[in-house]
């Protein structure tokens, strides 16, 4: 009974062992070591930090870099604020069968690609496009109004493209919030404002920190929508590491570029964590 | 309507309680609720002098929690006036009502230390920090649980939180708390006792409550006054012991505490006593204390176990102008409330009577043949249809 129980044990844990070692170790491991490698000749590698340096020591690198974390953040306190209101209105003001067919909506954009949903922005926001036409016809613009191609086009993108995994969890736990504790902070004296900063977002605290996390993760690995969206000023960091790898096939300053990437992700996720008091037991657990 | 000085000095005498002269804290007048077609409250007026324990008792779904809901003032009155020492708090908003409301799950706040959730209020209403720590710790002491400040609400004991809930109203004075069923998540030992403690409680702040509950047990121990609801409306208010005894319907007697209850027709009506032939051949004599019955009307004659005296020989029940001879079909055992269906020769269904604890029926047995008997005061006749 004991050798079965072990056996079962084993060959449950199979999947996962093999999805975290093929998948995750071994081409993790593989990349870092590559990216620890400098070539001197042909076919002849070296051990060295000449690709970190590199990154360290240009400046377009560097800023690209730091574009890419600050616009992710930004995307993310969007989201948040656009999104916070939308889960509370889906979890606490709905009830039954709209909320099931709000929360439908908000899943709908997902069926179709990220690549078709972001042509739809294109033909929203081109030249020749919708809006700029509605503008035109109204009067409001004597021209055609190009839209594309810059920061802000990039940002509608993203906070597009991420709203469903800020709402998920935003709803889950305000669905576990009592209409009780609510009114009973109207009760005490509680207005608005001091209802939603001490009892709601407080008890709202777990589904913010991981809906952020899972957010910000994808605007900063996110490839489609900076390149379709942005214009040549409007690089990612995403589209650095592209190029290392297939357009100039220089797949030793890629793989740096690409530890960069998760460095810098995770510092800044346990830095948020840090800041808002929240451990990543709490929030994922 | 006020007296004036002169005429209060006579009207005093005639009136001795302290309600004389006070405004009530809590009125309410003509209050209605309809959501829809359906009216939850139906024109409900009463008043709670200062200081009372007052109980809205009432099955599930009879509109006590919407009642409770308009005076906290998260739902607005469809009609009617709800006043709060004399004023009108009709447009006043949940958070500036001097009222405070203990939830049915307690609602303390899980993100805040029990310091945090007492002194909840206290922060809302701007008060300095010393003084809300002051006032927070003789709460704490007044419900008997000094030094908890700092614990987190899941550390508590259920009876514990439930004095927390309390103490987070309190704190702020309110003129009248709202008690929303908040036994009703305890086991019942625990229950039991938070009934007293609630009692006592409600003594050390001089505070008004209005309890509402379906359970009649809290609400007889509880209060002072008690209003019976049913489908929206009030079917009497009164002490319990008015509830008890001398219940104004069908509905208050059956529904406060255990009756043996007989459909039939009125026979024969003798001054106040009224003799009902009941549909199962039953003849009894009972009471209709003054309400309209008349011979050959349909009525419900109701009984409390407690109420009819069992004994092994007719001669015993001379006195009482009902008696039934019968056998015991079943001993329901259950300490001092145990009771014995008796089954009488006539046929009718069994009668539940309640056993004497003095010992002499202490070897009853299944088959006795046993002689039970109230008397007529004890019977309360409805007229039928009142259902």
């Amino acid at each position: 009974m004991r050798r079965e129980a072990k056996l079962g044990l084993a060959l449950l844990l199979t999947p996962l062992a093999l999805w975290l070692s093929l998948l995750i170790f071994i081409p993790h491991i593989d990349l870092f070591l590559v990216s620890l490698r400098e070539r001197v000749g042909v076919g002849k590698y070296e051990l060295s930090f000449a690709n970190y340096l590199t990154f360290f020591n240009e400046p377009l690198y560097l800023w690209t870099f730091m574009r890419t974390a600050v616009m992710s953040i930004l995307a993310t306190m969007l989201t948040l604020l656009i999104a916070f209101p939308v889960s509370y209105y889906i979890a606490k003001m709905v009830k039954g069968r709209m909320q099931a067919a709000l929360f439908l909506l908000c899943l709908v954009p997902f069926w179709v690609s990220e690549l078709v949903r972001t042509f739809g922005w294109m033909i929203l926001l081109r030249e020749t496009g919708i809006i700029s036409n509605v503008l035109q016809y109204a009067g409001l613009a004597s021209g055609p109004v190009e839209m594309l191609y810059n920061d802000a086009a990039i940002m509608v993108g993203l906070v597009y493209t991420s709203m469903l995994f800020m709402v998920v969890p935003l709803v889950t736990t305000l669905e576990s919030l009592s209409d009780e504790v609510v009114e009973a902070g109207y009760d005490l004296g509680g207005n608005g404002v001091s209802v939603l900063r001490e009892i709601i977002i407080p008890h709202a605290m777990p589904g913010i920190v991981s809906g952020c996390i899972v957010v910000f993760m994808l605007c900063l690995g996110n490839y489609l929508t900076p390149t379709m969206l942005g214009g040549k000023e409007s690089l990612w960091f995403t589209e650095l590491i592209y190029s290392q790898f297939i357009v100039r096939f220089n797949w030793e300053l890629g793989a740096a570029f690409g530890f960069m990437l998760l460095i810098l992700s995770s510092l800044i996720v346990w830095g948020m964590l840090r800041l808002t008091g929240q451990s990543l037991e709490k929030t994922m657990g | 309507m006020r007296p004036s000085p002169l005429a209060g000095a006579f009207v005093l005498p005639e009136r001795p309680t302290r309600k004389t002269g006070m405004t009530p804290d809590l009125h309410c007048s003509a209050l209605t609720k309809r959501f829809g077609d359906t009216t939850a409250v139906d024109n409900v007026s009463f008043s709670v002098p200062p200081g009372s324990f007052f109980s809205i008792l009432g099955p599930s779904g009879c509109g006590k929690t919407t009642i409770m809901r308009m005076i906290a003032g998260f739902l607005e009155p469809s009609d009617g006036d709800i006043q709060i020492k004399g004023k009108s708090v009709l447009n006043v908003p949940p958070n500036k009502r001097p009222v405070n409301m203990v939830f049915q799950h307690l609602a303390l706040f899980p993100m805040m230390n029990i310091e945090e959730n007492i002194g909840y209020g206290l922060r809302r209403a701007g008060l300095p920090k010393g003084e809300i720590t002051t006032k927070v710790g003789e709460a704490l002491e007044r419900i008997g649980l000094p030094g908890i400040g700092k614990r987190k609400v899941d550390e508590l004991s259920g009876g514990q939180k439930q004095r927390v809930a309390i103490a987070r109203c309190m704190v702020l004075e309110p003129d009248v708390l709202l008690l929303d069923e908040p036994l009703g998540a305890l086991d019942l030992k625990l229950r039991e006792r938070m009934k007293v403690e609630l009692k006592s409680l409600q003594a050390a702040f001089d505070t008004t409550f209005v309890y509402i509950t379906h359970d009649q047990s809290e609400a007889l121990v509880m209060s002072d006054n008690i209003a019976v609801m049913n489908e929206g409306r009030f079917e009497q208010m009164g002490s319990a012991r008015d509830l008890y005894y001398r219940p104004d319907t069908a509905f208050v007697a059956g529904f406060v505490g255990d009756s043996n209850r007989w459909q039939g027709r009125v026979t024969r009506i003798e001054g106040g006593h009224v003799e009902v032939q009941s549909e199962t051949g039953l003849t009894l004599r009972g009471a209709s204390h003054g309400r309209a019955l008349q011979a050959g009307d349909m009525a419900q004659a109701f009984v409390r176990p407690e109420a009819i005296r069992i004994a092994h020989g007719a001669d015993e029940l001379a006195s009482f102008d009902t008696t039934i001879t019968g056998q015991v079909t079943s001993l329901l055992f259950n300490g001092a409330a145990s009771r014995v269906l008796v089954q009488g020769e006539a046929g009718h269904e069994a009668i539940e009577v309640n056993l004497p604890q003095s010992g002499e029926f202490a070897n009853l047995a299944k088959g006795d043949t046993v002689h039970i008997g109230w008397s007529s005061d004890q019977a309360n006749v409805f007229a039928a249809g009142g259902l």
